[in-house]
């Protein structure tokens, strides 16, 4: 015989609602997980496209000194990138079959710089950054040298590897 | 009134009661319109500004909504719909209240802050709706960046640029952060998706859910009755003071006090409206074309004076003040309740309070009209100096006047008013400086000049110096003028 029946009637009540409580929390916090974590990750997950070559132009179509601005496509623009999808950079060819490309982003804050053809200097509209015709700084904020894209000369066409904007 | 009025009314009287009996909506409504607050007397208009800031918000959600049937968060197509937007006569207008909407929400919502600063009514029991109020705040500015940047002209390209440098300075994420906010490895098709689901989304949702709080708050706390010299807040009696306090001479919100909001809340929407068809939107820029190779970001006014401060900051602390300035902005001004949460609310009592607002005040106005001049930049649009100034027809000077342009000198010093002024003014260096010493200058550089040793013929050099050295007032005043 049971001593008090309505005691432990409660204790079962409130066995059953600690348990149908944790359940609810449980469910919820998995419902949420399992639409959170693809939510998140895709948010999070960066498209990183694999670098490619890019023709910027002929061999013939540079002179030796100048240094010239072209433009070229991102490795793998989405349809609707439009004209973001360009990349520009300055270009000069050094030799008969040598270039050096640098990136248009001033390695202070990633304004576009310009080239000043008589001056010999890179400059940079936003915070007067210059920099020597080879990319190291000449003067101002910039903390390091111009990045440097890779070039390569293939059957004649000079080519640029594309590369993510560079980031401190 | 005749019969078919009588009807009328009763049709939508019965039609009333028949909504609030499904409802309960008068059972709440009413209480809330009707809770008493405090009678404010002489103050009474400085406790408009939070909510003439929730009528500006509402505006800008309303033209926001508006903007977003036109508008193409695509990278390739935004800048056309902008174009598209701006050529309608009515778009020209919504874009244009949406725009002073912004720079109006930014100006009321710190000027609500500095009110509540001022009048110590974050104090207890307050503390946690001024920690919201300061959320709010900073997600305005979150707000009006990403705003700015959906333009997505030239300078809205390369604000994104900006943006993810100023990341990429922080500690071990710094990369994976600036590419996180390009959504990518370069500035493309997804950079801008992502900034227009942080200011239509993200933000919002934020903002919603602090603001709904923020309210909930005001409304639990109640308004906090004007300060008075020498009455101080003491927690243990605070509400019981304030409960006798709304006994005895408190005021239903609604009308007494909800007037003085919706007659402020009318003029600013007025004034915003006024200025959008007045002025109209911030012009467009050129196409966000990374090719074009013309633009010179700058942050819209409300962030000219950051943008000033770091550019002004020594070198060696910019990573500091990049990082740490904002993150210190936003712990002060959550944390304040914690620093002073009890004693003397009155502003009279409390100097110091006065001395951090005008210093604000100060520092914002002084670094923002420095960002407008933005006195680092060199004119790059700079033309060659006109033969008044230069002074001589051919010879030497004249043609050190050009090696003065093409060499660059102009972009960053003036003469006689043409130029930049990144670097000293040039137009009397002569009086200054002798030959030798110009010639030692232009050689060796300095922090923020090139040197142009092996950068400058001998020619070009005393062409050069021929000129520099004919920059003397005594000779200027002579008439040495063409």
């Amino acid at each position: 015989m049971l001593e008090n029946p309505q005691s432990e009637c409660e204790a079962s009540e409130l066995n059953r609602r600690s348990f149908l409580s944790r359940l609810s929390i449980l469910l919820s916090s998995i419902g949420a997980a399992i639409v959170a974590i693809p939510s998140v990750g895709f948010l999070l997950g960066l498209r990183r496209p694999t670098e490619v070559w890019r023709g910027v132009g002929q061999v013939n179509d540079f002179q030796i000194g100048p240094t010239s601005q072209v433009s070229f496509q991102d490795p793998s623009p989405l349809p609707w990138s439009g004209v973001t999808a360009q990349t520009s950079a300055w270009l000069r060819r050094v030799a008969d079959q040598e270039f050096v490309a640098f990136s248009v982003d001033c390695t202070h804050l990633g304004c576009p710089i310009r080239w000043l053809p008589a001056a010999n200097l890179f400059m940079c509209p936003c915070h007067g950054g210059v920099y020597y015709s080879d990319g190291t700084v000449a003067s101002g904020p910039p903390p390091r040298p111009l990045f440097q894209y890779p070039v390569r000369v293939q059957n004649g066409e000079v080519q640029i590897l594309t590369s993510p904007v560079p980031i401190a | 009134m005749n019969d078919v009025d009588g009807n009328r009314r009763s049709m939508w009287k019965r039609a009333w009661a028949w909504f609030d009996d499904l409802t309960g909506t008068s059972s709440w409504l009413v209480p809330l319109l009707r809770h008493p607050v405090p009678n404010a007397k002489k103050s009474a208009w400085f406790y408009v500004l939070g909510s003439a800031t929730l009528f500006v918000f509402i505006l800008q959600i309303v033209t926001g909504v508006a903007l977003s049937s036109s508008y193409i968060a695509s990278s390739g197509e935004a800048y056309h719909t902008l174009l598209f937007i701006s050529g309608t006569t009515l778009g020209r207008i919504v874009r244009g209240m949406h725009y002073f909407g912004a720079s109006a929400m930014i100006i009321l919502i710190g000027l609500h802050a500095v009110r509540v600063y001022l009048m110590g009514s974050y104090k207890y029991p307050r503390q946690v709706n001024w920690i919201t109020g300061a959320v709010l705040l900073l997600l305005t500015l979150l707000m009006a960046f990403t705003g700015q940047l959906l333009r997505w002209d030239q300078t809205g390209f390369w604000t994104a640029v900006v943006a993810a440098e100023q990341a990429g300075r922080t500690p071990l994420i710094g990369n994976w952060l600036g590419h996180f906010i390009l959504a990518g490895d370069t500035v493309g098709g997804a950079t801008l998706s992502r900034f227009f689901a942080a200011h239509v989304f993200f933000i919002p949702a934020l903002i919603f859910a602090f603001l709904g709080f923020h309210l909930y708050l005001v409304i639990h706390n109640g308004i906090s009755e004007p300060p008075q010299a020498g009455r101080p807040v003491q927690p243990k009696t605070y509400r019981r003071w304030y409960a006798d306090l709304l006994a005895r001479e408190g005021r239903p919100f609604w009308p007494d006090a909800a007037w003085r909001d919706v007659v402020f809340g009318f003029l600013v929407v007025v004034t915003i409206v006024v200025l959008a068809v007045v002025i109209g939107p911030e012009p467009l820029g050129k196409p966000p074309d990374p090719t074009i190779i013309g633009a010179s970001p700058k942050p819209d006014w409300f962030l000219l004076w950051y943008y000033a401060l770091l550019t002004v900051a020594p070198h060696w602390s910019e990573n500091s003040l990049i990082l740490l300035g904002p993150l210190i902005f936003g712990v002060l001004l959550i944390f304040l309740p914690f620093i002073a949460s009890k004693g003397e609310r009155s502003p009279l009592r409390r100097p110091w309070s006065i001395l951090i607002v005008g210093t604000i005040v100060v520092i914002i106005a002084y670094y923002g009209n420095l960002g407008r001049l933005a006195p680092w930049s060199p004119r790059l649009e700079a033309e060659p100096l006109p033969a008044t100034v230069v002074g001589e027809p051919s010879g030497p000077v004249s043609e050190g006047a050009k090696v003065f342009y093409e060499k660059g000198c102009e972009y960053c010093h003036t003469i006689a008013g043409y130029g930049g002024i990144r670097g000293p003014d040039l137009t009397y260096v002569a009086d200054r400086m002798n030959a030798q010493q110009i010639k030692t200058r232009i050689f060796s550089g300095a922090q923020n000049m090139p040197s142009y040793n092996g950068n400058i013929t001998d020619a070009q050099m005393s062409s050069l110096l021929a000129f520099l050295e004919s920059r003397q007032r005594r000779s200027i005043a002579e008439g040495k003028k063409p």
